[in-house]
């Protein structure tokens, strides 16, 4: 078996920030091995995915807070049907949805690491492992999450 | 002010549909299956198509009004309207949305189409070769979560966990439009039934959805045709009054990246009231279901959603038996709807509505005169429909 050096092929559409900007930080946040998620400065309301105002108290003045990289699953699911083209051989892998308790409970997407074939459960506390990819243009990264010890 | 509604001011007068087609075999383009269609269902009402003033769609139909409009040779356009946003969600708001316009007097007769050719453009479930991804969909696209199959499988997946429902309640699901289409000559599925074993041991897409818990990709077009309730009521076909219609969403439904605070859900919950408030029906009164299968966990929360049974009951509830037009208490799509006779994104489950409130189904339901019409659930808006007979209208 072939050491994979990403948990999905590389060829992927890679996440770039709007033409706006918005979601700027929490890229560049990742690439630094930092979760950074929207909260409010007026109001300290979480907020995720990004947005320019806050949805509580409709202040524009919103924070980037880093957030430490740890959760529960809150769902899943396991992908069988390949629907790019980079994703044809690579076999079942594993979406979930973590809710983050130290950030307001905002939930993030991301991959569940290990066995594809492991079962999965909601409520499972997970932790945060960044993925750097320098090798691409633009380089990025993500954050996916392995089932804690 | 009198009472604001759209109960019994409205009703379809006629509904027309071309050939159903598995996905790129359609021989003709998109644009003519759009004029084929409306040409169908004018034809069904007895009207002539330049008496047409107003044009309705959603899901960024790519057949515009106006291009319609001088084709036919309608001899004024009016309304030209389409659902913004949640793509096969706006079905039955599209088909609202016409009705709005007959029965403020925007228009007189309004068609609410939509036509596909996958052949000629991109497929749904297929993710384009974009090099890079942005907004909303770069915080879950990089992750493999790129088509509605995937996302919207993590919803019936939270859902199910929620309530204790078990895979065979999707199966019943997907068994009953199989059963459906096996008598409807029409439908892409007639002649090839589905069994217990054969979903067992289907390939899976995104649990807990296999293979035959997510609608076909298919080419074809549909059309039905809004008039006045008193217009319709001297015209050729026995006529299916709107009783209600509602459209939107709950409390920030499309907050992204999973965020929608009742996300195991198919975004009905606010939605259904209004529906039975304006159609005043109640659950109980509904003889038919038509519910759009985008995936059969969105069938079931839907069902749950409109009230229909409660999500402990879903179980009980969701088996085939319970679900035929021939003995079920809840027939669901009883044309085969999404899956098995033909995704033309909804709109042939108004058409199969309109059929059973007429007698003419194929699969009939013995005294329909309550039929609700539900379309993709999951996304935002959603939207959902009732139609009643005359006896229903009271
Ligand atoms: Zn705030």
């Amino acid at each position: 078996m072939t050491a994979r050096s990403s948990y999905l092929p590389e060829g992927l559409p890679i996440p770039v920030p709007e033409a706006d900007g918005l979601s700027a930080p929490h890229w560049a946040g990742l690439r630094q091995n930092t979760l950074r998620i929207q909260c409010c400065k007026k109001c300290s309301t979480w907020q995720w995915g990004p947005e320019w105002i806050c949805h509580a108290c409709h202040s524009f003045e919103i924070d980037w807070k880093t957030v430490e990289p740890s959760g529960t699953i809150y769902s899943w699911t396991r992908v069988w049907h390949p629907t790019h083209t980079v994703l044809n051989d690579r076999g079942p892998y594993i979406v979930v949805v973590v809710e983050l308790p130290h950030a307001g409970s905002v939930r993030v997407i991301g991959n569940l690491l290990g066995d594809a074939q492991q079962p999965v459960t909601i409520g499972a506390k997970v932790v945060g492992v960044f993925e750097q990819h320098d090798g691409t243009e633009p380089a990025y990264a993500l954050l996916h999450w392995k089932v804690a010890d | 002010m009198g009472e604001r509604t759209l109960r019994g001011k409205t009703a379809i007068a006629g509904v027309g549909e071309t050939k159903y087609y598995k996905h790129g075999k359609s021989p003709d383009p998109e644009f003519k299956l759009a004029l084929m269609a409306i040409l169908s269902a004018c034809e069904d009402a007895g009207i002539n198509p330049r008496d047409i003033d107003g044009f309705s769609s959603y899901s960024n139909d790519r057949n515009e009004p106006p291009r319609l409009a001088a084709a036919f040779g309608c001899r004024e356009l009016r309304f030209s309207n389409m659902q913004w946003g949640g793509g096969g969600g706006g079905g039955a708001a599209a088909i609202a949305n016409a009705a709005a316009a007959v029965a403020t007097g925007m228009a007189d007769c309004v068609v609410a189409y939509r036509s596909l050719a996958q052949g000629q453009f991109a497929r749904f479930g297929r993710s384009a070769g974009a090099k890079t991804v942005t907004g909303e969909m770069s915080l879950s696209v990089p992750y493999g979560a790129m088509t509605p199959a995937q996302r919207y499988s993590m919803k019936a997946m939270r859902f199910m966990h929620e309530h204790g429902i078990k895979q065979e309640a999707l199966r019943a699901i997907a068994l009953a439009s199989y059963h459906h289409a096996q008598k409807n000559p029409g439908a892409v599925m007639h002649g090839r039934p589905l069994d217990e074993a054969k979903y067992d041991a289907s390939r899976w897409i995104a649990e807990p959805h296999h293979l035959y818990d997510c609608c076909q990709e298919n080419d074809g077009a549909a059309a039905v045709i809004v008039v006045s309730a008193e217009r319709a009521k001297d015209m050729r076909q026995k006529p299916a009054f709107l009783l209600g219609a509602a459209a939107g969403g709950p409390y920030r439904a499309a907050a992204a990246a999973a965020n929608t605070p009742d996300f195991g859900s198919s975004h009905f919950t606010t939605v259904a009231p209004h529906l039975y408030d304006m159609a005043k029906v109640t659950p109980k009164d509904v003889d038919v279901v038509q519910c759009y299968e985008n995936f059969t966990g969105g069938v079931l929360m839907s069902l749950v959603e409109h009230g229909l049974f409660k999500a402990e009951e879903a179980n009980d509830v969701l088996k085939l038996p319970n679900l035929t037009a021939e003995t079920g208490k809840l027939p669901l799509n009883t044309s085969g709807g999404n899956l098995a006779e033909c995704y033309m994104h909804g709109l042939e489950l108004h058409t199969e509505a309109v059929r059973q409130l007429r007698g003419t189904s194929f699969n009939q339901v013995k005294d329909a005169e309550v039929a609700l019409v539900v379309a993709g659930p999951m996304v935002t808006p959603v939207s959902t429909s009732i139609y009643g007979s005359e006896a229903a209208l009271g």
